[in-house]
Protein backbone atom coordinates (compact mmCIF):
# COMPACT_ATOMS: atom_id res chain seq x y z
CA UNK A 1 0.00 0.00 0.00
CA UNK A 2 2.86 2.07 0.74
CA UNK A 3 6.46 1.64 -0.19
CA UNK A 4 9.27 4.25 1.36
CA UNK A 5 12.36 3.33 -1.43
CA UNK A 6 15.38 4.87 -0.36
CA UNK A 7 14.54 7.85 1.12
CA UNK A 8 16.58 10.11 2.32
CA UNK A 9 16.38 13.62 4.21
CA UNK A 10 18.54 16.34 5.14
CA UNK A 11 18.17 19.20 7.56
CA UNK A 12 21.01 21.71 6.90
CA UNK A 13 23.76 19.41 7.86
CA UNK A 14 21.55 17.30 9.86
CA UNK A 15 21.11 13.78 8.88
CA UNK A 16 17.51 12.87 9.69
CA UNK A 17 16.34 9.57 7.39
CA UNK A 18 19.42 7.29 5.64
CA UNK A 19 18.48 5.41 2.86
CA UNK A 20 14.89 5.25 4.39
CA UNK A 21 13.21 1.78 3.28
CA UNK A 22 9.66 0.97 4.78
CA UNK A 23 6.65 -0.91 3.41
CA UNK A 24 3.56 -0.62 5.05
CA UNK A 25 0.76 -3.50 3.70
CA UNK A 26 -2.66 -2.88 3.78
CA UNK A 27 -4.90 -4.90 6.79
CA UNK A 28 -1.89 -4.49 9.61
CA UNK A 29 -1.24 -1.93 11.70
CA UNK A 30 2.01 -0.23 12.54
CA UNK A 31 4.20 0.69 16.03
CA UNK A 32 6.41 3.64 14.78
CA UNK A 33 8.80 4.13 17.30
CA UNK A 34 12.48 5.58 18.11
CA UNK A 35 13.40 7.94 20.12
CA UNK A 36 12.75 12.13 20.52
CA UNK A 37 14.01 12.90 17.26
CA UNK A 38 14.82 9.65 15.07
CA UNK A 39 12.59 10.97 12.38
CA UNK A 40 9.22 9.61 13.27
CA UNK A 41 7.36 12.55 12.20
CA UNK A 42 10.04 13.11 8.94
CA UNK A 43 8.86 9.72 7.86
CA UNK A 44 5.29 10.80 8.18
CA UNK A 45 5.73 13.89 6.32
CA UNK A 46 7.71 12.88 3.64
CA UNK A 47 4.78 10.51 2.97
CA UNK A 48 1.97 13.05 3.21
CA UNK A 49 4.33 15.13 0.98
CA UNK A 50 4.31 18.03 3.67
CA UNK A 51 8.41 17.74 3.48
CA UNK A 52 9.99 16.97 0.42
CA UNK A 53 12.98 14.24 0.11
CA UNK A 54 15.96 15.27 -1.09
CA UNK A 55 16.51 11.69 -3.04
CA UNK A 56 14.63 8.23 -3.60
CA UNK A 57 10.69 7.28 -3.61
CA UNK A 58 7.23 7.43 -1.99
CA UNK A 59 4.74 4.91 -3.77
CA UNK A 60 0.74 4.98 -2.55
CA UNK A 61 -1.18 1.74 -3.72
CA UNK A 62 1.54 1.62 -6.41
CA UNK A 63 1.98 5.01 -7.90
CA UNK A 64 5.01 7.51 -7.28
CA UNK A 65 3.66 10.70 -4.74
CA UNK A 66 6.00 13.33 -6.50
CA UNK A 67 3.90 15.83 -8.12
CA UNK A 68 0.70 13.83 -7.39
CA UNK A 69 -2.09 15.11 -4.94
CA UNK A 70 -5.11 12.89 -5.42
CA UNK A 71 -3.40 9.93 -3.32
CA UNK A 72 -3.58 12.16 0.24
CA UNK A 73 -7.80 11.56 -0.36
CA UNK A 74 -7.28 7.98 0.77
CA UNK A 75 -4.97 9.63 4.03
CA UNK A 76 -6.51 10.55 7.34
CA UNK A 77 -3.70 12.10 9.25
CA UNK A 78 -3.75 13.15 13.09
CA UNK A 79 -0.64 15.40 13.74
CA UNK A 80 1.15 15.77 16.61
CA UNK A 81 0.28 18.87 17.69
CA UNK A 82 -3.19 19.94 15.77
CA UNK A 83 -2.38 23.56 14.38
CA UNK A 84 -5.65 25.33 13.09
CA UNK A 85 -6.79 28.79 11.73
CA UNK A 86 -7.41 30.66 14.79
CA UNK A 87 -10.36 32.59 13.39
CA UNK A 88 -12.08 29.68 12.47
CA UNK A 89 -14.75 27.92 14.18
CA UNK A 90 -15.15 23.80 14.75
CA UNK A 91 -18.13 23.66 12.33
CA UNK A 92 -16.47 26.17 10.32
CA UNK A 93 -13.54 23.71 10.43
CA UNK A 94 -15.52 20.47 9.47
CA UNK A 95 -17.26 21.74 6.95
CA UNK A 96 -14.24 23.61 4.97
CA UNK A 97 -12.36 20.09 5.31
CA UNK A 98 -15.83 18.50 4.23
CA UNK A 99 -15.42 20.73 1.11
CA UNK A 100 -11.95 20.00 0.52
CA UNK A 101 -13.24 16.40 -0.41
CA UNK A 102 -16.55 16.47 -2.43
CA UNK A 103 -16.12 13.36 -3.90
CA UNK A 104 -17.41 11.60 -0.01
CA UNK A 105 -20.62 12.14 1.04
CA UNK A 106 -20.34 9.41 3.36
CA UNK A 107 -18.91 10.65 6.88
CA UNK A 108 -17.99 8.42 9.59
CA UNK A 109 -19.18 10.47 12.24
CA UNK A 110 -18.47 8.07 15.10
CA UNK A 111 -15.70 10.33 17.09
CA UNK A 112 -17.44 13.58 16.25
CA UNK A 113 -20.16 12.73 18.49
CA UNK A 114 -18.51 10.67 20.98
CA UNK A 115 -16.50 13.76 21.52
CA UNK A 116 -19.01 16.06 21.59
CA UNK A 117 -17.91 18.11 19.18
CA UNK A 118 -20.99 19.11 17.52
CA UNK A 119 -22.04 21.04 20.99
CA UNK A 120 -19.16 22.80 20.67
CA UNK A 121 -19.33 23.85 16.50
CA UNK A 122 -19.72 27.61 17.40
CA UNK A 123 -16.23 27.84 19.78
CA UNK A 124 -13.75 29.75 17.88
CA UNK A 125 -10.44 27.34 17.69
CA UNK A 126 -7.81 29.94 19.67
CA UNK A 127 -10.64 29.11 22.84
CA UNK A 128 -9.65 25.44 22.56
CA UNK A 129 -7.46 23.71 25.07
CA UNK A 130 -4.89 21.36 23.98
CA UNK A 131 -6.95 18.49 24.61
CA UNK A 132 -9.82 19.78 22.65
CA UNK A 133 -7.76 20.64 19.87
CA UNK A 134 -6.37 16.86 19.71
CA UNK A 135 -9.86 15.26 19.69
CA UNK A 136 -10.67 18.03 16.62
CA UNK A 137 -7.46 16.41 14.64
CA UNK A 138 -8.95 12.68 15.52
CA UNK A 139 -12.35 13.32 14.58
CA UNK A 140 -11.20 15.22 11.51
CA UNK A 141 -8.47 12.10 10.61
CA UNK A 142 -11.83 9.69 10.80
CA UNK A 143 -13.87 11.82 8.95
CA UNK A 144 -13.42 10.69 5.44
CA UNK A 145 -13.35 6.95 6.72
CA UNK A 146 -10.00 6.64 4.91
CA UNK A 147 -8.25 3.27 3.65
CA UNK A 148 -5.01 4.84 5.17
CA UNK A 149 -4.67 6.24 9.13
CA UNK A 150 -1.31 8.24 10.32
CA UNK A 151 -1.85 8.89 13.63
CA UNK A 152 1.39 11.13 14.93
CA UNK A 153 1.48 10.70 18.89
CA UNK A 154 -2.95 10.17 19.35
CA UNK A 155 -3.04 10.05 22.63
CA UNK A 156 -1.17 12.39 23.86
CA UNK A 157 -2.48 15.10 25.60
CA UNK A 158 -6.31 13.56 25.77
CA UNK A 159 -7.81 12.67 29.47
CA UNK A 160 -8.47 8.78 29.81
CA UNK A 161 -11.94 8.84 28.67
CA UNK A 162 -11.14 10.54 25.40
CA UNK A 163 -8.34 8.11 25.58
CA UNK A 164 -10.33 4.59 25.52
CA UNK A 165 -12.93 6.19 22.88
CA UNK A 166 -9.76 6.93 20.41
CA UNK A 167 -8.15 3.77 21.41
CA UNK A 168 -11.39 1.56 20.61
CA UNK A 169 -11.97 3.44 16.94
CA UNK A 170 -8.54 2.59 16.12
CA UNK A 171 -9.04 -1.16 16.82
CA UNK A 172 -13.08 -1.09 14.97
CA UNK A 173 -11.02 0.55 11.77
CA UNK A 174 -7.84 -1.58 12.14
CA UNK A 175 -10.65 -5.10 12.02
CA UNK A 176 -12.34 -3.09 9.28
CA UNK A 177 -8.79 -4.22 7.66
CA UNK A 178 -6.77 -0.18 7.06
CA UNK A 179 -3.87 0.24 6.91
CA UNK A 180 -2.47 2.25 10.72
CA UNK A 181 0.35 3.85 11.51
CA UNK A 182 0.53 4.92 15.05
CA UNK A 183 3.75 6.79 16.55
CA UNK A 184 3.89 6.83 20.44
CA UNK A 185 5.91 6.69 23.52
CA UNK A 186 3.23 5.25 25.67
CA UNK A 187 4.29 1.10 24.97
CA UNK A 188 1.25 -0.28 26.46
CA UNK A 189 -1.17 1.77 23.72
CA UNK A 190 0.96 0.46 20.91
CA UNK A 191 0.85 -3.10 22.15
CA UNK A 192 -3.19 -3.11 22.15
CA UNK A 193 -3.68 -1.00 19.02
CA UNK A 194 -0.79 -3.13 16.17
CA UNK A 195 0.32 -6.07 15.63
CA UNK A 196 3.85 -4.90 13.47
CA UNK A 197 6.58 -3.12 14.88
CA UNK A 198 8.82 -0.31 13.84
CA UNK A 199 11.82 0.70 15.42
CA UNK A 200 13.41 4.19 14.08
CA UNK A 201 17.37 5.17 15.65
CA UNK A 202 19.13 8.25 14.16
CA UNK A 203 17.21 8.16 10.44
CA UNK A 204 17.56 4.17 10.06
CA UNK A 205 15.09 1.53 10.38
CA UNK A 206 16.73 -0.98 13.12
CA UNK A 207 13.72 -3.51 13.33
CA UNK A 208 11.36 -4.18 11.06
CA UNK A 209 9.08 -7.02 11.88
CA UNK A 210 6.14 -8.36 13.97
CA UNK A 211 5.54 -7.66 17.72
CA UNK A 212 5.81 -11.43 17.91
CA UNK A 213 9.54 -11.87 16.25
CA UNK A 214 10.62 -8.77 18.35
CA UNK A 215 9.73 -10.79 21.33
CA UNK A 216 11.08 -14.01 20.21
CA UNK A 217 14.67 -11.79 19.03
CA UNK A 218 14.80 -10.14 22.22
CA UNK A 219 13.64 -12.87 24.01
CA UNK A 220 10.91 -11.28 26.60
CA UNK A 221 7.76 -11.99 26.94
CA UNK A 222 6.05 -8.87 27.20
CA UNK A 223 5.77 -6.13 24.46
CA UNK A 224 7.51 -3.27 26.68
CA UNK A 225 10.81 -4.82 27.75
CA UNK A 226 11.10 -6.31 24.65
CA UNK A 227 11.76 -2.40 23.12
CA UNK A 228 13.48 -1.91 25.78
CA UNK A 229 16.02 -3.98 25.16
CA UNK A 230 15.75 -3.33 21.93
CA UNK A 231 17.40 0.45 22.24
CA UNK A 232 19.81 -0.35 24.72
CA UNK A 233 20.82 -2.68 21.65
CA UNK A 234 20.74 0.32 19.20
CA UNK A 235 22.80 2.33 21.86
CA UNK A 236 25.23 -0.04 22.48
CA UNK A 237 25.72 -0.74 18.88
CA UNK A 238 26.13 3.37 18.45
CA UNK A 239 28.63 3.61 21.22
CA UNK A 240 30.73 0.50 20.08
CA UNK A 241 30.83 2.37 16.42
CA UNK A 242 32.04 5.28 18.36
CA UNK A 243 34.90 2.93 19.95
CA UNK A 244 36.12 2.05 16.78
CA UNK A 245 36.26 4.99 14.87
CA UNK A 246 37.92 6.33 17.67
CA UNK A 247 40.43 3.74 17.32
CA UNK A 248 40.93 4.35 13.77
CA UNK A 249 41.68 7.82 14.22
CA UNK A 250 44.24 7.11 16.71
CA UNK B 1 -8.60 26.53 -6.16
CA UNK B 2 -11.88 28.68 -5.56
CA UNK B 3 -12.60 26.89 -2.67
CA UNK B 4 -9.03 27.61 -1.26
CA UNK B 5 -9.27 30.90 -2.09
CA UNK B 6 -12.63 30.97 -0.62
CA UNK B 7 -11.92 30.22 2.57
CA UNK B 8 -8.40 32.53 2.59
CA UNK B 9 -10.51 35.57 1.59
CA UNK B 10 -12.95 34.50 4.18
CA UNK B 11 -10.22 34.48 6.69
CA UNK B 12 -8.42 37.78 5.60
CA UNK B 13 -11.41 40.05 5.33
CA UNK B 14 -12.39 39.13 8.69
CA UNK B 15 -9.38 40.29 10.20
CA UNK B 16 -9.56 43.41 11.97
CA UNK B 17 -6.26 44.91 10.15
CA UNK B 18 -8.48 44.74 6.76
CA UNK B 19 -10.60 47.57 8.69
CA UNK B 20 -8.13 49.78 9.76
CA UNK B 21 -5.90 50.05 6.90
CA UNK B 22 -9.32 50.54 4.89
CA UNK B 23 -10.43 53.45 7.23
CA UNK B 24 -6.42 54.51 7.75
CA UNK B 25 -6.15 55.11 3.64
CA UNK B 26 -10.16 56.66 3.76
CA UNK B 27 -9.03 59.57 6.29
CA UNK B 28 -5.75 59.91 4.43
CA UNK B 29 -7.85 60.70 1.46
CA UNK B 30 -10.70 62.90 3.13
CA UNK B 31 -7.83 65.30 4.82
CA UNK B 32 -5.90 65.81 1.77
CA UNK B 33 -9.56 66.18 -0.19
CA UNK B 34 -10.43 68.47 2.49
CA UNK B 35 -7.10 70.82 2.34
CA UNK B 36 -7.34 71.83 -1.02
CA UNK B 37 -9.42 71.77 -4.15
CA UNK B 38 -7.61 71.46 -6.80
CA UNK B 39 -7.36 68.04 -8.00
CA UNK B 40 -4.27 68.07 -9.73
CA UNK B 41 -2.67 68.96 -5.86
CA UNK B 42 -4.28 66.23 -4.45
CA UNK B 43 -3.23 63.76 -6.47
CA UNK B 44 0.52 64.71 -6.03
CA UNK B 45 -0.36 65.05 -2.69
CA UNK B 46 -1.79 61.32 -2.16
CA UNK B 47 0.81 60.14 -4.68
CA UNK B 48 3.34 60.98 -2.24
CA UNK B 49 1.46 59.11 1.07
CA UNK B 50 0.49 56.31 -1.40
CA UNK B 51 4.21 55.68 -2.90
CA UNK B 52 5.36 55.30 0.98
CA UNK B 53 2.63 53.34 2.58
CA UNK B 54 1.20 51.04 0.32
CA UNK B 55 4.38 49.20 -0.17
CA UNK B 56 5.29 49.27 3.67
CA UNK B 57 2.46 48.12 4.59
CA UNK B 58 1.92 45.70 1.85
CA UNK B 59 5.87 43.96 2.92
CA UNK B 60 4.76 43.81 6.56
CA UNK B 61 0.90 42.46 5.99
CA UNK B 62 1.50 40.03 3.75
CA UNK B 63 5.05 38.65 5.75
CA UNK B 64 2.83 38.28 9.29
CA UNK B 65 -0.25 37.06 7.74
CA UNK B 66 2.28 34.35 5.62
CA UNK B 67 3.31 32.88 8.86
CA UNK B 68 0.33 33.69 10.88
CA UNK B 69 -1.30 30.96 8.76
CA UNK B 70 1.49 28.71 8.13
CA UNK B 71 -1.29 26.67 10.23
CA UNK B 72 -3.89 26.98 7.50
CA UNK B 73 -0.97 25.98 5.16
CA UNK B 74 0.29 22.67 6.94
CA UNK B 75 -3.23 21.45 6.98
CA UNK B 76 -4.17 22.25 3.84
CA UNK B 77 -1.01 20.54 2.63
CA UNK B 78 -2.34 17.32 3.87
CA UNK B 79 -5.47 17.38 1.89
CA UNK B 80 -6.29 16.30 -1.53
CA UNK B 81 -5.20 19.82 -3.22
CA UNK B 82 -2.47 21.23 -5.33
CA UNK B 83 0.66 22.93 -3.70
CA UNK B 84 0.58 25.42 -6.19
CA UNK B 85 -3.38 26.13 -5.28
CA UNK B 86 -2.48 26.27 -2.03
CA UNK B 87 -0.03 28.95 -2.71
CA UNK B 88 -1.62 30.98 -5.42
CA UNK B 89 -4.85 31.09 -2.89
CA UNK B 90 -2.92 32.70 0.02
CA UNK B 91 -1.62 35.31 -2.23
CA UNK B 92 -4.33 36.26 -3.71
CA UNK B 93 -6.20 37.05 -1.24
CA UNK B 94 -3.37 39.15 0.32
CA UNK B 95 -3.22 40.88 -2.83
CA UNK B 96 -6.94 40.79 -2.96
CA UNK B 97 -7.50 42.36 0.34
CA UNK B 98 -4.29 44.93 -0.07
CA UNK B 99 -5.79 46.20 -3.35
CA UNK B 100 -9.42 46.34 -2.13
CA UNK B 101 -8.51 48.60 0.77
CA UNK B 102 -6.91 51.16 -1.77
CA UNK B 103 -9.45 51.12 -4.02
CA UNK B 104 -12.16 51.25 -1.54
CA UNK B 105 -9.69 53.58 0.58
CA UNK B 106 -9.24 56.45 -2.07
CA UNK B 107 -12.01 55.34 -4.22
CA UNK B 108 -14.77 56.35 -1.77
CA UNK B 109 -13.47 59.65 -1.22
CA UNK B 110 -12.85 60.18 -5.58
CA UNK B 111 -16.28 58.67 -6.49
CA UNK B 112 -17.44 61.64 -3.69
CA UNK B 113 -15.48 64.49 -4.55
CA UNK B 114 -14.37 63.62 -8.25
CA UNK B 115 -11.42 62.72 -9.51
CA UNK B 116 -9.05 63.09 -12.80
CA UNK B 117 -6.98 60.50 -15.22
CA UNK B 118 -4.09 60.59 -12.59
CA UNK B 119 -6.34 59.71 -9.80
CA UNK B 120 -7.53 56.89 -11.64
CA UNK B 121 -3.79 55.99 -12.66
CA UNK B 122 -2.89 56.87 -8.86
CA UNK B 123 -5.66 53.25 -8.10
CA UNK B 124 -4.06 51.55 -10.76
CA UNK B 125 -0.64 52.22 -9.40
CA UNK B 126 -1.79 51.39 -5.87
CA UNK B 127 -2.76 47.99 -6.55
CA UNK B 128 0.73 47.25 -9.15
CA UNK B 129 2.47 48.27 -6.03
CA UNK B 130 0.16 46.20 -3.37
CA UNK B 131 1.30 42.80 -5.52
CA UNK B 132 4.77 43.48 -5.84
CA UNK B 133 5.41 44.09 -2.38
CA UNK B 134 3.14 41.15 -1.31
CA UNK B 135 5.19 39.12 -4.10
CA UNK B 136 8.77 40.25 -2.04
CA UNK B 137 6.93 39.74 1.16
CA UNK B 138 5.93 35.90 0.51
CA UNK B 139 9.09 35.53 -1.26
CA UNK B 140 11.20 36.24 1.98
CA UNK B 141 8.75 34.31 3.96
CA UNK B 142 9.35 31.09 1.84
CA UNK B 143 12.96 31.75 1.87
CA UNK B 144 13.27 31.75 5.95
CA UNK B 145 11.86 30.06 8.72
CA UNK B 146 11.76 32.77 11.01
CA UNK B 147 9.30 35.32 10.82
CA UNK B 148 11.26 37.80 12.35
CA UNK B 149 13.78 37.70 9.80
CA UNK B 150 11.38 37.39 7.23
CA UNK B 151 9.95 40.67 8.00
CA UNK B 152 13.23 42.03 7.79
CA UNK B 153 14.03 41.37 4.49
CA UNK B 154 10.93 42.70 3.53
CA UNK B 155 11.43 45.98 5.43
CA UNK B 156 14.65 46.05 3.42
CA UNK B 157 13.43 45.53 0.50
CA UNK B 158 10.74 48.42 0.75
CA UNK B 159 13.81 50.73 2.25
CA UNK B 160 15.85 49.43 -0.42
CA UNK B 161 13.17 50.66 -3.22
CA UNK B 162 11.49 53.59 -1.78
CA UNK B 163 14.60 55.54 -0.28
CA UNK B 164 17.97 54.10 -1.03
CA UNK B 165 17.30 53.36 -4.47
CA UNK B 166 16.52 57.01 -5.70
CA UNK B 167 19.82 58.46 -3.32
CA UNK B 168 21.93 55.62 -5.61
CA UNK B 169 19.87 57.70 -8.87
CA UNK B 170 19.95 60.88 -7.97
CA UNK B 171 23.89 60.30 -7.11
CA UNK B 172 24.39 59.13 -10.47
CA UNK B 173 22.72 61.98 -12.12
CA UNK B 174 25.03 64.53 -10.09
CA UNK B 175 28.15 62.77 -11.34
CA UNK B 176 27.46 62.74 -14.76
CA UNK B 177 25.58 65.93 -14.88
CA UNK B 178 27.76 66.44 -18.38
CA UNK B 179 26.29 63.84 -20.20
CA UNK B 180 23.14 63.36 -21.88
CA UNK B 181 21.24 60.66 -19.19
CA UNK B 182 17.70 60.31 -20.35
CA UNK B 183 17.97 57.06 -21.91
CA UNK B 184 20.00 55.96 -18.48
CA UNK B 185 17.76 57.00 -15.92
CA UNK B 186 14.84 55.73 -18.26
CA UNK B 187 16.47 52.34 -17.57
CA UNK B 188 17.21 52.96 -14.59
CA UNK B 189 13.25 53.95 -13.53
CA UNK B 190 12.92 50.76 -14.89
CA UNK B 191 14.37 48.61 -12.88
CA UNK B 192 12.53 50.16 -9.12
CA UNK B 193 8.80 49.48 -9.62
CA UNK B 194 8.30 52.45 -7.27
CA UNK B 195 9.67 55.04 -9.24
CA UNK B 196 8.12 53.32 -12.65
CA UNK B 197 4.65 53.80 -10.66
CA UNK B 198 5.83 57.61 -9.76
CA UNK B 199 6.66 58.91 -12.85
CA UNK B 200 3.45 57.32 -14.58
CA UNK B 201 1.58 58.95 -11.42
CA UNK B 202 3.83 62.50 -12.63
CA UNK B 203 3.07 61.85 -16.39
CA UNK B 204 -0.80 62.03 -15.78
CA UNK B 205 -0.01 65.58 -14.34
CA UNK B 206 1.47 68.85 -15.70
CA UNK B 207 4.48 69.01 -14.05
CA UNK B 208 7.00 67.21 -15.73
CA UNK B 209 7.62 70.61 -17.19
CA UNK B 210 9.41 71.22 -14.27
CA UNK B 211 12.12 68.48 -14.26
CA UNK B 212 13.96 69.84 -17.30
CA UNK B 213 14.59 68.33 -20.47
CA UNK B 214 14.49 64.79 -18.51
CA UNK B 215 11.26 65.77 -17.83
CA UNK B 216 10.18 66.63 -21.56
CA UNK B 217 12.08 62.98 -22.65
CA UNK B 218 10.35 61.29 -20.13
CA UNK B 219 6.84 63.35 -21.23
CA UNK B 220 7.42 62.31 -24.98
CA UNK B 221 7.89 58.22 -24.11
CA UNK B 222 5.73 58.00 -21.36
CA UNK B 223 2.84 59.18 -23.59
CA UNK B 224 3.54 57.56 -26.51
CA UNK B 225 2.16 54.04 -26.82
CA UNK B 226 5.23 52.65 -27.49
CA UNK B 227 6.15 53.93 -23.68
CA UNK B 228 3.19 53.06 -22.09
CA UNK B 229 3.23 49.45 -23.49
CA UNK B 230 7.17 49.25 -22.01
CA UNK B 231 6.16 51.02 -18.57
CA UNK B 232 3.15 48.80 -18.43
CA UNK B 233 4.73 45.57 -19.19
CA UNK B 234 7.71 46.48 -16.93
CA UNK B 235 5.66 46.46 -14.41
CA UNK B 236 3.88 43.64 -15.43
CA UNK B 237 7.37 41.86 -15.04
CA UNK B 238 7.82 43.10 -12.13
CA UNK B 239 4.05 41.92 -10.33
CA UNK B 240 5.25 38.10 -11.89
CA UNK B 241 9.01 37.45 -10.68
CA UNK B 242 8.61 37.57 -7.00
CA UNK B 243 5.58 36.12 -7.09
CA UNK B 244 6.41 33.22 -8.97
CA UNK B 245 9.80 32.61 -7.54
CA UNK B 246 8.04 32.81 -4.50
CA UNK B 247 5.94 30.14 -5.54
CA UNK B 248 8.72 28.22 -6.94
CA UNK B 249 9.99 27.73 -3.63
CA UNK B 250 6.79 27.53 -2.47
CA UNK B 251 6.69 24.19 -3.84
CA UNK B 252 9.77 22.69 -2.56
CA UNK B 253 9.74 23.81 0.87
CA UNK B 254 9.56 21.91 3.83
CA UNK B 255 6.75 21.69 6.30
Amino acid sequence: MISVKNISKEFGKLQVLKDFNLEFQLGNSYAIMGPNGSGKTTMIKTILGMVVPDGGEILVKGLPIKGSHAYRKDIGYMPQIGRYPENMKIGQLFSMMKDMRPEIKNYDLDLVEAFELDQMKDKAMSTLSGGTRQKVSAALAFLFSPAILILDEPTAGLDPIAVEILKAKIKKEREAGKLILITSHIMSDLEELTNQAVYIFEGEVYFNDTIESLKEITGESKFSPAIAKLMQWTLKKKSTNRQMSHVETT
Amino acid sequence: MLKLLKYALYDILKSRFAMIYTVFMILVAVSIYQVSDDLSKVSLSLMNIMIMIVPLISAVFATTHFYNNLEFIELMLAQPVKRSHVFLSQLLAVILMLSLSVLIGFGLPMLLWGADSSLIALLGVGVVLSAVFAGFAFLASVLTRDKAKAIGISLGLWIYFSLVYDGFVLYLIYSFADYPLEKVTLGLVMLNPVDLGRILMLMQLDISALMGYTGAFFQQFFTSSTGVLVAGGTLFIWVLWPNMLAMRVFKKRDF
